[in-house]
């Protein structure tokens, strides 16, 4: 599984999918995210944790620009995007960067006016100028891979939780993402449904993909992530591989998170 | 009941009926377009535009239509200003008055639906969007538009119906449409039952032929997501 020890080893040989240097966010006087400087490597999976409160979604939704973020820099595929001292990423260029990524949300946020196949096909189809024909091949073969073939013309309110977001899940994959964005993908779920997602969450991991998992289901970041990031209160508390952050924690911050979790 | 008075109404009522029609549907259009401007104004997040547009829907809201009929046709003529005015030729014509007026109400009703339709279009589903890269136009066209026009179609069609009955006010500053028309009629044959029985039969009518073309316009944005908003 650790597919990405090259990269996390040997920093200066590879260009991060994407990082972030100094990132801040303030909403009124309150900031959230005090100077967050991480990167993420083609194939890695990292998982982030921490209370709520402690900014990790709030980081997540800044790669981005669903939040603007106060000050920093943002490098896409080495691109970068600096914000603050009077620089601001322009629409376009924010656009860019989102047509390239995926994103899966904690309600889903499944489109409740169309169909499970529109949901899927309606983005590489207008957005990225994909033909119809192609894009509903594509959109059956993730259905496929979802398990939801059979879902096909069905709307989202007639799916159960673990279904909307598999299909969610399906509908960030077929812009062909260089990087997925999942932002608590099972905390909306009711806890016999949290399986079925996870199981393809992991396999997508398998698959080599190149994803940030904001998350609270502790065994999934053990078993599938490369590396895990803890978040206290705006800043990285902590980072590393699974086995030794989530095993033993160096932070005492993090060693009373995991206990409050388990 | 004399029926034969009731029937031989028909014909002499019918005749107004052009009029009622074109005050409803001109009124209707250009209430329309400022219900746009006036929601727009309200969602714009310019704090001064917002609340002149919320005054205006509020006073409109308020007040009779009537009142406002009147207001537009006796009382701005009552004004020097006006009459001093390159817009007298408007305001002198009851029938300009009439549209001004009925137009000026709906836009304020219609507006209050608009936005409450867009307002309905859930945030997670626009931020989705935003977040697969869809530019602003995109969202609306593919997102926010279709979900609004469905939530709020049915209050439209409410609207519309409230409008082609309150046209009868124009009969009330001369003009002589449906109502108008049957006010002379019932003059003239001594039998106001018949004849404004007939008026109602016909206001009737062109309702259930609204509503049912409401309905069939709702059954079809429901089924297809946006009108011809297929890929």
């Amino acid at each position: 599984m650790n597919k990405t020890e090259l990269p996390a080893s040997q920093p200066g040989l590879a260009v991060p999918t994407i990082e972030s240097r100094d990132l801040r966010k303030s909403f009124g006087a309150v900031e959230v995210l005090k100077g967050v400087s991480f990167k993420a490597y083609e194939h890695q999976v990292i998982s982030i944790i921490g209370a709520s409160g402690s900014g990790k979604s709030t980081f997540l939704r800044c790669l981005n620009f669903l939040e603007a973020p106060s000050s920093g820099e943002i490098d896409f595929k080495g691109r970068s995007l600096e914000i603050g001292g009077g620089r601001a990423p322009t629409r376009i260029e924010i656009e860019g960067l989102r047509r390239r990524t995926g994103m899966v949300f904690q309600q889903f946020n499944l489109w409740s006016h169309w169909t499970v196949l529109e949901n899927i096909i309606k983005v590489p189809i207008h957005v990225h100028g994909v033909p119809r024909q192609q894009a509903v091949q594509r959109a059956m073969d993730l259905l496929a891979k979802v398990g939801l073939r059979e879902k096909v013309n069905a709307y989202p309110a007639s799916l159960s939780g673990g279904q909307q977001q598999r299909v969610a899940i399906a509908r960030a994959l077929a812009v062909e993402p260089e990087l997925l964005l999942f932002d608590e993908p099972t905390s909306a779920l009711d806890p016999e449904l949290v399986g079925e997602v996870l199981a393809v969450i992991r396999a997508l991991a398998k698959e080599g993909r190149t994803m940030l998992v904001v998350t609270h289901e502790m065994s999934f970041a053990r078993e599938v992530s490369d590396k895990v990031v803890f978040f206290h209160d705006g800043r990285i508390e902590e980072e590393g591989p699974p086995a030794e952050v989530l095993r033993q924690p160096r932070s005492p911050r993090l060693g009373a998170f995991l206990k409050s979790v388990r | 009941m004399r029926w034969d008075v009731f029937f031989g109404s028909f014909p002499t009522l019918l005749s107004a009926l052009p009029v009622t029609l074109e005050l409803a549907v001109i009124s209707i259009t250009l209430g329309f377009l400022l219900a746009v401007l006036l929601a727009a104004a309200r969602l714009s997040g310019l704090r001064a535009l917002a609340a002149l547009a919320y005054a205006y829907v509020y006073v409109i809201r308020g007040t009779p239509l009537l009142a406002q009929v009147f207001f537009v046709y006796y009382g701005l003529g009552q004004l020097d200003a006006m009459r001093n005015s390159i817009l007298w030729p408007v305001f002198r014509e009851a029938y300009a008055c009439a549209l001004i007026a009925l137009s000026l109400n709906t836009a304020a009703y219609g507006s209050e639906i608009i936005r409450g339709g867009l307002l309905s279009v859930p945030r997670g589903q626009i931020e989705a969007a935003k977040a697969f890269g869809l530019s602003p136009t995109q969202r609306f066209r593919h997102v926010v538009f279709p979900q609004a026009l469905r939530a709020m179609l049915p209050a439209y069609g409410n609207e519309l119906i409230l409008m082609l009955k309150g046209t009868s006010l124009a009969s009330t500053i001369t003009i002589i449409e449906l109502t108008g028309q049957a006010r002379i009629l019932a003059s003239e044959t001594y039998a106001p039952i018949e004849v404004f029985l007939a008026a109602g039969a016909i206001y009737l009518g062109l309702n259930v032929v609204l509503s049912f073309g409401v309905r069939l316009l709702e059954g079809r944005v429901q089924r297809s997501g946006g009108f011809a908003m297929e890929g």
